[in-house]
């Protein structure tokens, strides 16, 4: 999937790669996809639910390896 | 945008795991756009005592108290196999190992996501906490009718 931007939390658990996510969606404008790399399995229920508290849109994730990758695109400010 | 939704914590425990638990739901809830308070209390007001210098209380009884329950982040032991300090210790190194943030890091990430730290004054008054014990994160000394008229709006409120 085409991001515009990317966040690299490999190595990183709950609650970082969500708390990362949350500081970095500002720096996108609205209708832009975030990529964010993981390796917490975590992140595969957790970004859908912080999409859905915050109001963004959860594209999916792709899992290769130990990586997972989610995507977000930001929907407001 | 509407208003936003609430999230009370009331931190009792004074406990490394405890709180570190405490503060990862903090995080969490704020990343996802509510506002959080952290209500300290009891054991929990160790959590959030500066770490060093003294504690200036009145009386023997708090002067001893203060003594042996001196509190500050980076003295926080866990809630089981703490043996004597080292099973702490480990548990540190385990979670430097996997980036886990400490007290002090989550603490500094609470600031900056606005959440709100606020004191029991009755715990306070209590077990002679003088206000200038605590590190300057924490917004204000408060009481339970505070804190219930927080947690009343919120969605979510947790006792750890």
């Amino acid at each position: 999937m085409k991001a515009d931007q990317s966040l690299d939390c490999m190595g990183l658990y709950c609650p970082m790669p969500i708390v990362k996510t949350a500081q970095k969606i500002k720096e996108l404008k609205t209708g832009q996809v975030l990529e964010v790399v993981a390796d917490d399995i975590g992140i595969k229920a957790d970004m859908p639910a912080w999409t859905e508290a915050t109001g963004h849109e959860f594209l999916g994730a792709e899992e290769a390896g130990g990586e997972i990758k989610v995507y977000v695109k930001k929907t407001h400010d | 945008m509407a208003e936003k939704e609430k999230m009370t914590i009331v931190m009792f425990s004074g406990d490394l795991d405890r709180a570190l638990a405490g503060f990862m739901l903090a995080t969490t809830g704020a990343s996802m756009g509510m506002e959080v308070t952290m209500f300290f209390t009891f054991w929990g007001l160790n959590i959030v005592k500066k770490n060093e210098g003294g504690i200036k209380s009145k009386g023997l009884a708090r002067k001893m108290l203060n003594l042996l329950n001196r509190g500050g982040s980076r003295r926080l032991t866990l809630s089981k196999y703490n043996m004597m300090g080292l099973g702490t210790w480990m548990m540190r190194g385990l979670m430097k190992d996997v980036n886990m943030p400490t007290i002090d890091e989550f603490i500094t990430m609470c600031k900056e996501m606005d959440v709100k730290l606020l004191a029991c004054s009755t715990s306070c008054g209590v077990m002679g906490v003088p206000e200038d014990a605590f590190r300057s994160e924490v917004d204000a000394t408060v009481g339970a009718a505070y804190y219930l008229g927080e947690a009343r709006k919120a969605k979510v409120s947790l006792f750890i």
